[in-house]
């Protein structure tokens, strides 16, 4: 026992080793062809992220997303889907969220308006991500090319919200709709800007996905229909059900996750609302070879990159798109790794 | 003057619509011979920065089209090779790439973002350019979109007239039949992609040193590599219907920007977006006229039966599926 113990832990630690080294090698590469001191950059990475408790609660607003939208992927991938439009699902959060604050905030209290927007969210995450698995479903359509037609309505949506019924009086510009009043944020930690309660409903609803992947029937019915179908429904269970059932979960993630774009960051409807976080978010759950153990980890590391970043224009010329390769090249690099040992195993 | 009007609309959809004939022609040969390369929306943003960047260095064209080409055949090596000989999926390396290579894009342009570059110019063909109507709307463009017409064909006559394009249909069909009949197949499969990818490279040449020309960020082709792959089904895999898919894509933008004068009052923002959604809607019509009902009911009606059968199609039966001999 100890010594299969000692080998699979041997196994882990050599593919991470790979995968870092690689990642390390191809960036440092990658910055000397720029012509940018290589050293600089990591320690501005490090410093952008971590040097500061303000830097790391924006570190966190990152986090949350990405770990919002990659516990929903984990529903859709064990169903063997490639849930794409979860792009889109945060849009439709972020819009939900905004829709209710909007229309309820003349009529009843903050609090009361916070958690309406928050259940209409999670519903039209949902709605779009049963779209998509309607159109597979009874479609045919692949949900890759379904969920990305609905990003695309999404982006559409957003911009013609915020370019015609939802535009900031006066003039209607790419910064997004009227901020809303004090009253309908999230109420933060005095100076930092992070929401305590985003941030308990996240560790939550991560918990809960846990639980469910694990020790209920559902996470058990899903990998079981995900990875047979047709055994799947021998024992009954219907895998277009499941197929809807795992999609509008995880479209309640997203939903989630935009709801705390909306009210604990950005405050109002902004064209980029989503940031790129449901995309980046399926490099985290493939970093994390589709488990759940590592994924709160890795959405933290993406989420430092993602913020370390934001210096480098100023401090050293180079374009902050720089995070989004490292973050490419540690999933391509781990993929490799994981074959390379599964390879010399068998 | 309507007519006047008209050929000016057309003639702009053709060299709008020319790197998207480029891209889909290239991932057809990429999917006919049974592998995905999802990477298109990424490799096709570094192949025009690459391009660009090598065209304002060398202040030669030449030089740009051709870099954007390999770059295009290097991501394409990449999720060919890591599929077909580490069993790597397909979907994930291809997405992983889209990602990757677009950031890259950004970051390795940097320094070229809105500087004035070589463009490709104007070269009316002497003689057909003269021809009413179809030398307007055909023949009056750079060379390229001259290249991209006989490109279709190019493609058209290899993929059923010569015994390569056999080959390369029947692996992409089955390819353990095709290894049994002494093909080489995962070679043959390489081979391909690395084509199909040069030809999605010179796309991305084309949007950064004609029909957009420059570099920056956003460049304006972004989205464009997965209507790519959208088209690719949207045409069958039949090369002469998956150009026409191009083309119509094409002019459902420049629609775009007739009905933006028509309706003012709606943003213009939604207006550019709107022709990504619509060519995916669609395909999920093309997908239910393959249900039973439908052709039930087509029964009935003999006119509409060949409007209907032009949009069924069948994928290459091994499209994703990576070959491993035993």
């Amino acid at each position: 026992m100890g010594h299969e113990l000692k080998k699979r832990i041997f196994a882990v630690a050599s593919r991470w080793f790979v995968t870092i080294s690689i990642v390390i090698v191809f960036t440092t590469l990658l910055l000397l062809a720029t012509g940018t001191p290589p050293l600089e950059a990591y320690l501005l990475l490090i410093k952008g992220s971590l040097g500061s408790w303000n830097k790391i609660t924006r570190v966190l607003q990152v986090w949350i997303p990405l770990t919002l939208c990659s516990c929903g992927l984990l529903y859709t991938f064990s169903m063997k889907l490639w849930n794409i439009g979860i792009e889109g699902q945060v849009m439709l959060g972020a819009v939900g969220a905004t829709a209710m604050l909007k229309w309820l905030s003349p009529y009843f209290a903050p609090s009361l308006c916070l958690i309406a927007a928050f259940v209409f969210a999670m519903f039209l995450g949902a709605l779009w991500a049963l779209f998509a698995g309607i159109l597979k479903t009874k479609g045919g359509v692949n949900e890759i090319f379904a969920g990305l037609g609905l990003n695309f309505v999404a982006q559409g949506l957003i911009l013609w919200l915020i370019f015609g019924p939802w535009k900031r009086p006066g003039i209607a510009s790419m910064s997004g709709t009227e901020p809303f009043d004090y009253s309908l944020w999230l109420p933060t930690l005095q100076s930092l800007r992070i929401s305590p309660i985003a941030l308990a409903i996240t560790v939550i609803l991560f918990i809960a996905t846990v639980i469910i992947h694990k020790y209920t029937r559902w996470g058990l019915f899903f990998r079981a229909v995900g990875n047979n179908p047709i055994a799947g429904t021998l024992f009954g269970l219907s895998p277009q059900r499941y197929t809807l059932l795992a999609m509008s979960l995880a479209g309640i993630m997203a939903g989630c996750a935009g709801y705390f774009q909306v009210t604990g960051v950005y405050h109002r409807l902004i064209p980029s609302i989503s940031s790129n976080y449901g995309y980046l978010s399926l490099l985290v759950v493939m970093l994390a070879n589709y488990k759940w153990k590592p994924i709160p980890f890795i959405a933290f590391f993406f989420g430092c990159l993602n913020v370390g970043s934001i210096q480098l224009p100023l401090m050293l010329k180079i374009d902050s798109s720089l995070s989004g390769v490292i973050q490419g090249i540690c999933v391509l690099a781990f993929l490799c790794a994981y074959r390379w040992r599964l390879r010399n195993k068998g | 003057m309507m007519d006047f009007s008209l050929s000016i609309l057309m003639a702009s959809v053709v060299s709008g619509a020319a790197p998207l004939v480029f891209a889909t022609l290239g991932e057809t040969f990429t999917e006919r011979v049974g592998i995905i390369n999802l990477s298109l929306d990424g490799t096709i943003l570094l192949s025009a920065m690459v391009s660009f960047a090598v065209a304002y260095e060398t202040q030669n064209l030449m030089w740009g089209f051709l870099a954007g080409g390999i770059v295009g055949a290097l991501v394409a090596t990449i999720v060919a090779f890591t599929s077909l000989f580490w069993g790597l999926s397909q979907v994930a390396v291809g997405f992983v790439l889209t990602l990757m290579c677009k950031d890259l894009a950004y970051f390795l342009g940097n320094s070229y973002t809105r500087i004035q570059g070589p463009q490709l110019s104007h070269l009316p063909l002497p003689i057909l350019e003269k021809i009413p109507v179809i030398g307007n709307i055909l023949f009056q463009h750079n060379i390229m979109v001259y290249l991209s017409y006989a490109c279709i064909i190019a493609t058209w006559f290899y993929f059923y007239r010569t015994n390569w394009g056999l080959k390369l249909r029947s692996i992409g069909e089955n390819p353990r039949a095709a290894y049994t009949r002494g093909f080489s197949v995962r070679k043959i499969q390489f081979g391909y992609a690395i084509l199909g990818g040069f030809l999605v490279g010179i796309a991305g040449a084309l949007y950064s040193l004609s029909v957009k020309p420059g570099w920056g960020r956003p460049q304006g082709a972004e989205g464009i590599g997965w209507i790519a792959l959208a088209i690719v089904i949207f045409g069958g895999w039949d090369p002469l219907k998956v150009a026409f898919g191009a083309y119509f894509f094409g002019f459902l933008q420049i629609m775009g920007i007739v009905f933006q004068s028509w309706w003012p009052s709606i943003p213009a923002q939604v207006f550019q977006v709107a022709p990504f959604p619509l060519m995916i809607f669609i395909l999920v019509l093309i997908h239910l006229s393959r249900r039973k009902a439908v052709n039930e009911w087509l029964e009935a009606h003999p006119l509409l039966r060949p409007l209907v059968r032009f949009l069924q199609v069948n994928p290459p039966a091994s499209l994703g599926k990576t070959y491993h001999k035993e």
